[in-house]
């Protein structure tokens, strides 16, 4: 395949995860919101937002106040917000068109309709009441897409560095939002074990779409260690770094099968991995929660640029 | 033409007195009995259609860069059997001509030897590439694919409005609407013998490879080469890159290496041995030709000229389908083929002739002027439908660069209905069908792409105008 198309449907999944990662976080802020009365930690809550998205710094350019419907408008919809869902999805659009041979008609017409139906759904301010319906659709349009790829596409290459964008999306995606909230795991607050930590950790939690199977796995009892092995090393939950790692690494391993031997971006992801395998959960506290993410999301980042390089996505 | 001399207007459906003709008589009576509001909700749902699937194009100068649909008319344009052969013996002998000549011009000349064409045509004419003199592009072919754009006069007069021959679109709209017409109508498929056109993209794939330089692969690589996204075509590049099972590559792409045109895969470069372009020729390559184009590919020229690679349709084919050399078809056909024209040109004035501009400048109100190098129906002056204020201003352009324009007498061109929603209204439409050379030969599809004015009395059918697309079908024997 051609390394311009290799890089279109990488970037196709990575934006799109990117749009419904935002739409998480966005839901789990609103919810906050509504369980939480007083207007500064609402505020705290949208910026913590803001900064998990990388977005902080753009959005205090134009505003100084942190209030929901304008945070989550900006993020949903904002034309000067270079990265706000609508302009997330229209990229993914762009880069589905620009590889249009490579993907299936079942694929396009699935990004074609999403985004003529979150353009539709976004063409007007987002309001409180229906911000739930908006974000669902998110949701639901990204899961079609993927419906789309999981049934339609042939695996290969093709499907191949579409998944690794995902995934590779995903990782980064989840090391943020640990990274952001990691001091609510560390055992100083944990001891207090107040009402205001569990409600931190599950919103953690939710912010990953992993309230819910955490529940069901630790019949519901709220432990931080236990909550950080789960997003980072439970190989299980769909959206732990483990699981997003595996992920990548399979993939990888089939191009290295389909082109006939591995590169560069094989061995550092052998590296990156080895530790999502070997390390426990006590050692990453150990060694220090933020120091292991910081180390996890640059870890990330080499590897999608050494992946790009050794495939040619660019001249 | 603005039809209000209904005298001579010719409806392809209907007599003038309103019974049907021979043509339509089967889609009528399926016609008639179709629920009107069933009707208006498949036209609704067309458009859905051509949405979702993303049959768009991108209007230039327009701001917003917003994508448009092609509007789609769900009334069939219906060509006969006979009507149907007499045309493509004509589009042919049309063909062959233009191949014939565009050998002759960059080799021996013989044409202008001749007489019968005037050297300052070629001399002054940006469209002829000097690069491509004494050179025979791979199996002789100059034109590999041509889109002939006809209008109808009358019941048996087909005329040659233009000879697409550098970079025809469109024929996206004849296939797309053929599969909008039988998801919509299937029983009328079955009820009605429509030869199919489903096939055309293998016939290209085919035509290609066949054209492909003698160091090609056994099995050669064929590559649709686009100018990218937001390209006003870009849906048609990629659909038949898609339906061919070719490579739809840009220019950054590629590179030149070994001799040889070389695309940039995740495993390293490779070979391509045709490459269809749907770039002008200005943006091929920024070593021969526009040195600002960021598009091209350095060098390409070169391995052309060295045989490394077939480039469809060949650089410098646009001599053929200037509106200038237009004028001249006739005396073309005759020259190489050695017979009369089967198909007539429009009469036209060529405004550099003092003669002729004089009569322009007197009739300007009853004529149809265009640029030379113009298309897309741009930068035109239909004189019938003209503000006073727009004929003084075309008068000063004419008289300012004469050789720049041609003009035309107001054709009364054919109509055939419309779907609209007090039922049908005849509206003007002109054909573009689809021709492929090789050196296999000559294959034209049953069918075409049939535009529409959309607008009542309107005879710009051009899509970038407000025009619209019908079905075309070329009936069975």
């Amino acid at each position: 395949m051609l390394g311009r198309s290799a890089n279109g449907v990488f970037w196709m999944a990575r934006y799109l995860e990117r749009a419904e990662n935002t739409a998480r976080l966005i839901d789990v802020g609103f919810h906050l919101a509504l369980t939480r009365g007083d207007r500064s930690s609402q505020e705290e809550e949208w910026k913590s937002v803001l900064t998990t998205t990388g977005q902080l710094e753009d959005y205090s350019e134009k505003h100084t106040e942190f209030f929901g419907p304008q945070v989550f408008n900006y993020l949903l919809r904002d034309r000067d917000n270079p990265a706000s869902v609508l302009q997330m999805i229209e990229f993914a659009r762009t880069n589905a068109r620009m590889v249009r041979t490579s993907i299936t008609d079942e694929v396009w017409e699935a990004i074609n309709e999403t985004w003529m139906t979150l353009r539709d759904v976004l063409s007007r301010p987002v309001r409180e009441t229906n911000l739930g319906d908006v974000l669902s659709t998110i949701r639901s349009q990204a899961t079609l897409v993927r419906g789309a790829m999981e049934g339609s596409m042939l695996r290969n290459d093709v499907f191949n560095f579409a998944r690794i964008g995902t995934f590779i999306e995903r990782a980064d995606s989840t090391a943020r939002i640990l990274d952001v909230k990691y001091y609510v795991l560390l055992p100083s607050v944990a001891w207090v074990g107040s009402s205001l930590d569990n409600v931190q950790w599950d919103t953690l939690l939710r912010s990953v779409a992993g309230d819910r199977a955490y529940s069901w796995l630790n019949a519901g009892t709220m432990d931080p260690r236990e909550i950080a092995r789960f997003l980072i090393l439970d190989g299980r939950f769909p959206r732990s770094l483990a699981f997003c790692y595996d992920k990548v690494r399979s993939n990888m391993a089939g191009i290295a099968m389909q082109y006939g031997g591995e590169t560069e971006a094989h061995e550092l992801l052998r590296d990156a991995g080895a530790q999502l395998h070997q390390l426990d959960i006590e050692q990453i506290f150990d060694r220090g929660l933020h120091e292991f993410l910081q180390d996890v999301i640059a870890k990330t980042n080499r590897i999608g640029a050494c992946i790009a390089a050794e495939y040619r996505f660019i001249e | 033409m603005t039809s209000s001399t209904s005298a001579s207007k010719y409806d392809e459906m209907f007599n003038p007195d309103g019974t049907v003709r021979p043509a339509y008589a089967d889609f009528r009576d399926w016609y008639d009995t179709q629920d009107p509001a069933w009707l208006k909700r498949q036209d609704a749902e067309a458009e859905r259609f051509f949405r979702r699937v993303g049959i768009t194009f991108n209007v230039y100068g327009d701001d917003d860069g917003e994508e448009r649909l092609i509007p789609f008319d769900m009334i069939p344009r219906i060509i006969t059997a006979r009507e149907w052969r007499k045309l493509t013996r004509g589009i042919e002998q049309r063909v062959r001509a233009l191949n014939a000549f565009l050998q002759d011009l960059y080799h021996r000349q013989e044409i202008i030897r001749s007489g019968r064409l005037p050297i300052h045509y070629l001399r002054d004419n940006d469209a002829f590439l000097s690069q491509m003199i004494g050179f025979t592009p791979p199996g002789g072919v100059y034109t590999h694919i041509v889109g002939i754009d006809l209008v109808r006069t009358g019941p048996d007069e087909f005329v040659v409005l233009e000879d697409n021959a550098r970079t025809p679109s469109g024929v996206s709209y004849m296939l797309e609407n053929r599969e909008t017409m039988m998801q919509m109508f299937p029983e009328l498929f079955t009820k009605i013998p429509v030869r199919p056109v489903s096939d055309y993209p293998r016939r290209l794939a085919r035509s290609l490879r066949a054209c492909a330089p003698t160091c090609a692969a056994a099995r050669p690589v064929v590559a649709v080469l686009t100018p990218g996204i937001y390209n006003s075509a870009y849906f048609e590049h990629a659909f038949l890159a898609d339906e061919m099972g070719a490579e739809l590559i840009e220019g950054s792409d590629l590179r030149v290496m070994d001799g040889r045109v070389q695309m940039r895969t995740t495993t390293g470069y490779t070979p391509v041995d045709v490459i269809y372009r749907r770039v002008d020729d200005d943006f091929l390559d920024p070593l021969t030709f526009n040195p600002e184009s960021a598009l091209g590919i350095p060098g390409i020229m070169d391995v052309y000229r060295s045989g490394g690679v077939t480039i469809a349709n060949a650089p410098g084919t646009g001599i053929a389908d200037d509106k200038a050399i237009y004028t001249f078809m006739p005396e073309i056909v005759e020259f190489y083929t050695g017979e009369k024209p089967i198909l007539k040109n429009v009469e036209t004035w060529r405004c550099i002739e003092e003669d002729s501009l004089k009569y322009v400048l007197d009739n300007l109100s009853d004529l149809v002027v265009k640029e030379v190098h113009g298309s897309g129906g741009y930068g035109m002056l239909i004189g019938p439908a003209a503000s006073k204020k727009e004929l003084n201003e075309f008068e000063a352009k004419l008289r300012a660069k004469p050789e720049n324009y041609i003009a035309q007498p107001t054709l009364s061109l054919s109509t055939v209905p419309i779907f609209t929603s007090k039922g049908l209204a005849p509206r003007h439409v002109d054909l573009r069908p689809f021709v492929l050379v090789s050196p296999d030969g000559i294959d034209i599809t049953p069918g075409g792409l049939t535009r529409v004015a959309l607008k009542k009395g309107s005879l710009v059918v051009n899509s970038s105008q407000g025009g619209g697309t019908k079905d075309s079908w070329v009936l069975d024997e």
